[in-house]
């Protein structure tokens, strides 16, 4: 391909803006699309990132035409946007706003549908680049991925094509493998993006950068000197409207399978020989295949649902108690398990990963404890208050890293006490940590796929948790604890036996 | 918060103030990524120093405003300290007067963060060579506007022969969204370019960058043609597959066509100052293309 004169690697300020192309949006109506979705696009195209000719289509069974639906995406853009609101830019978004009304298995649908695109490569210049949204249940992929088969339009033949589809990438390791099988038979591995909008994060991105750009941390980034590494994903409201969804999942579904492990990848991978998609994958595959799980799971998990409390100073019903929760019900709200890592670098420093819905607060974090030093010059009384060095990763809110350490108490003769040192890189206004969508929306319409997992790396995680799940759906009872606090009993037992206790994040 | 003025000062005070500023606010950590200092004058001070508190969002900062004042009398040095005022960073402004003025450096560097990047920016008139400047030595980016020049691309043209590395200008900045629409537009465009022609008031400074920028990337000369447009008011690269075509049509949007698909328009604003600032300060190193932009625009005369 001839090179752009106008372009040069030195020339950093010109931003990556996406060809010419379209979204296509499956589900459009859902709470994702709206919230989430909608305003990144809008915030994306305020940004000026996308393209010039950008088209954005919609496919639902709504009896819209496309003009209720450009005010219906115009008031979810505008409620959602995190930069400034403006009619310019949104009526420029609005020209390539089309929608397609119809059911998934409606083949006249379809056939509007691929008229559509045809139209939009015409008037706005999409140039026969499409990406297919998938914000839809599981249980109607083998529908519409099928159709789109059917009616040619995962044909690359005029321009790319490229399908994202939004977690849960199945429930276990088996249907994870139909799932990636049934979207392989139509689209190429490098054009599925699996999105996981945590990897999207800032922060998360900033643990590649904390780890591999510094001197300061990487020596000691290993057993001898860390003591073990807990992960954290702690979330202060219930389930809210997602009980149907929920209550089939659970917490580690939901959570560990895809956020906590890509997390525990990306702390204790080795350094890959570049930062391009495939360099990370290979290490990131490397570590989660060096994953072992305790031999007796009752003793190294824990999980637990939450009863009626109080949290953050609001009466709060029971998981059972909530809307379209079956009484019965032994789902998890909150899982704890611990990983070991067999290889060289980790022998010996446990992974605990824990996640929970109405806990204390709502944090992210990867907290890497170190062991204590192996001698101290000072009188056992003068360091009853020192505890384990740390070096927190705050992944959400508050992004930032914390470094816990000991320092002297003023004003008396030797009293050392923890400290925290905090550095948190900078709040939220002009232009900066863009959200999570807008970079990997901007990532499947640039054909980037650092960021997104690949089908080994889910197949992977299902195979760690597979047989947790299968060890607790034999029980008949499950622990519990009260909303609004930091989970159940059996969880800090957990830690106890291993001499080791939770941080309080 | 704090919010206090010193009379009567010294550097040494003001950094006092500073310490004393942060442990009431009960967060002695410095999470601050620069230090920025504004060279300004009564006039726009209070327009720079709001600009620097929304940049502070983006980029946590200890902002300097240094004021010169008149230079007859006692040497006087009075400093406003603000700390945890409604932004990450904290501020400070320093009034000088008397033969100070003419040793504005030695208030301010004592007051640098310790090892961190420092940049220097110039509101109003800056310095023809901003390496050279007392104050603008201190800094490793140095940011002027010949926007607020009288004659702003002959200001530009003078200031070629005193770059260094690390400066830019803002108006170089108020060109990326139009840099960044062609090169997009080149990017789906196969063929050579044949020709191009710039249509803006010769006397703005954006798109006298422009004309160097294409002239230097295509090599080739672009036309220009004069009108008394606010902005750039169109672009056209004749290539072998057809035109690339960008027009004003509005203060907020721009026409833009390329060969093989219809017109769309494409949004295209005049950015705030905090926009601007923000996009430098993203990137701390020199920036080459600039230079050599900014050398070619006196070259072509040549």
């Amino acid at each position: 391909m001839r090179s752009n004169p106008l372009r040069d690697p030195r020339d950093r300020r010109l931003p990556r803006i996406a060809g010419p192309c379209s979204i296509v949006m499956f589900g459009v109506t859902g709470d994702l699309a709206r919230k989430k979705l909608i305003p990144a696009i809008y915030d994306l195209a305020n940004r000026g990132l996308l393209p010039p000719g950008f088209g954005l289509v919609g496919f639902a069974r709504r009896d819209w035409g496309d003009g209720t639906f450009a005010t219906l995406m115009r008031e979810a853009a505008q409620a959602g946007a995190r930069t400034e609101w403006s009619d310019t830019v949104w009526e420029q978004l609005a020209q390539g706003i089309k929608f397609v009304p119809g059911q998934f298995d409606d083949d006249d649908a379809w056939r509007n549908l691929a008229t559509t695109l045809q139209e939009l490569d015409e008037q706005q210049g999409t140039g026969g680049n499409h990406a297919f949204y998938l914000s839809i249940p599981p249980a109607l992929f083998p529908t519409v991925i099928s159709k789109i088969d059917e009616h040619g339009l995962a044909d690359q033949a005029k321009g790319w094509r490229r399908v994202v589809v939004e977690k849960p990438f199945g429930h276990d390791l088996e249907s994870a493998k139909e799932l990636n099988q049934l979207i392989g038979n139509v689209f190429e591995p490098e054009t599925v993006f699996r999105i996981d909008h945590y990897l999207g994060k800032e922060t998360v991105q900033n643990i590649l950068a904390l780890r591999f750009a510094n001197q300061l941390f990487e020596p000691v980034w290993n057993s001898q000197y860390v003591d073990h590494v807990q992960i954290t994903m702690a979330e202060d409201i219930g389930i809210g409207s997602r009980a149907g969804y929920y209550d089939a999942i659970g917490a580690a579904r939901d959570v560990i399978q895809n956020h906590l492990l890509q997390l525990l990848a990306l702390v204790a991978m080795e350094e890959p020989i570049s930062f391009d998609a495939a360099g990370l994958r290979l290490e990131k595959q490397k570590v989660l295949r060096s994953v072992r799980l305790p031999e007796d799971l009752d003793r190294h998990t824990a999980r637990a649902q939450y009863v009626a409390g109080w949290a953050g100073g609001k009466p709060v019903v029971g998981y059972r108690e909530e809307e379209g929760i079956d009484p019965g019900s032994l789902t998890e709200t909150f899982a704890a398990i611990r990983l070991d890592i067999a290889t060289r670098r980790w022998a010996g420093v446990p992974f605990y990963l824990r996640t929970g819905k109405r806990l204390g607060r709502r944090v992210t974090e990867v907290a890497v404890v170190f062991k204590k030093a192996p001698h101290l010059p000072f009188e056992h009384h003068d360091v009853t208050e020192l505890g384990n060095n740390a070096l927190v990763m705050r992944i959400q809110p508050d992004e930032g890293v914390t470094m816990r350490f000991g320092a002297k108490v003023p004003g008396t003769t030797m009293e050392i006490r923890d400290v925290n040192m905090d550095f948190a890189y900078g709040g939220s206004f002009v232009e900066d940590s863009p959200e999570a969508y807008e970079r990997l929306i901007l990532d499947v319409l640039l054909g980037d796929p650092p960021l997104f997992p690949q089908h080994e790396e889910v197949e992977l995680s299902w195979q760690i948790l597979d047989p947790v799940i299968k060890h607790w759906s034999r029980k008949r009872t499950i622990d519990t604890y009260s909303a609004g606090t930091w989970g159940p009993q059996s969880a800090f037992e957990m830690l106890e036996r291993d001499g080791r206790s939770w941080r309080r994040p | 918060m704090m919010d206090l003025t010193l009379e009567e000062t010294s550097s040494s005070e003001v950094a006092k103030a500073l310490t004393r500023g942060r442990a009431q606010a009960g967060s002695p950590a410095m999470d601050m990524v620069l230090t920025l200092i504004i060279v300004t004058d009564d006039d726009s001070v209070a327009e720079a120093m709001q600009a620097a508190n929304v940049l502070q969002h983006e980029h946590p900062s200890r902002v300097l405003g240094v004021i010169l004042g008149d230079g007859r009398g006692k040497p006087r040095l009075t400093a406003r300290v603000r700390v945890g005022a409604g932004s990450p960073g904290e501020s400070v402004l320093l009034r000088m007067s008397g033969p100070l003025v003419k040793h504005a450096e030695s208030a301010v560097l004592p007051l640098l963060l310790p090892d961190s990047p420092v940049v220097v920016w110039w509101p109003g008139v800056g310095p023809l060579e901003p390496a050279a400047d007392p104050i603008g030595s201190l800094a490793r980016r140095r940011l002027t506007d010949s926007e607020r020049t009288p004659d702003p691309v002959g200001w530009l043209r003078k200031l070629a022969p005193g770059y260094s590395p690390g400066d830019t200008d803002l108006a170089w900045t108020r060109l990326t969204l139009w840099r960044a629409l062609l090169a997009a537009a080149l990017d789906q465009v196969e063929g050579e370019v044949l020709s191009g022609r710039i249509v803006a008031d010769d006397g703005n400074p954006v798109a006298a960058l422009l004309q160097a920028w294409l002239e230097c990337r295509l090599g080739l000369a672009i036309e220009f043609e004069d009108d008394d447009g606010p902005q750039v008011s169109s672009v056209t690269l004749h290539t072998e597959a057809g035109d690339i075509e960008i027009t004003r049509t509005s203060t907020m949007s721009c026409e833009f066509s390329v060969p093989g698909s219809s017109p769309r328009i494409v949004p295209i604003r005049r950015r705030t100052i905090p926009e601007l600032l923000a996009e430098d300060l993203r990137r701390l190193d020199a920036d080459e293309i600039y230079g050599e932009t900014l050398q070619h625009l006196v070259d072509r005369r040549t």
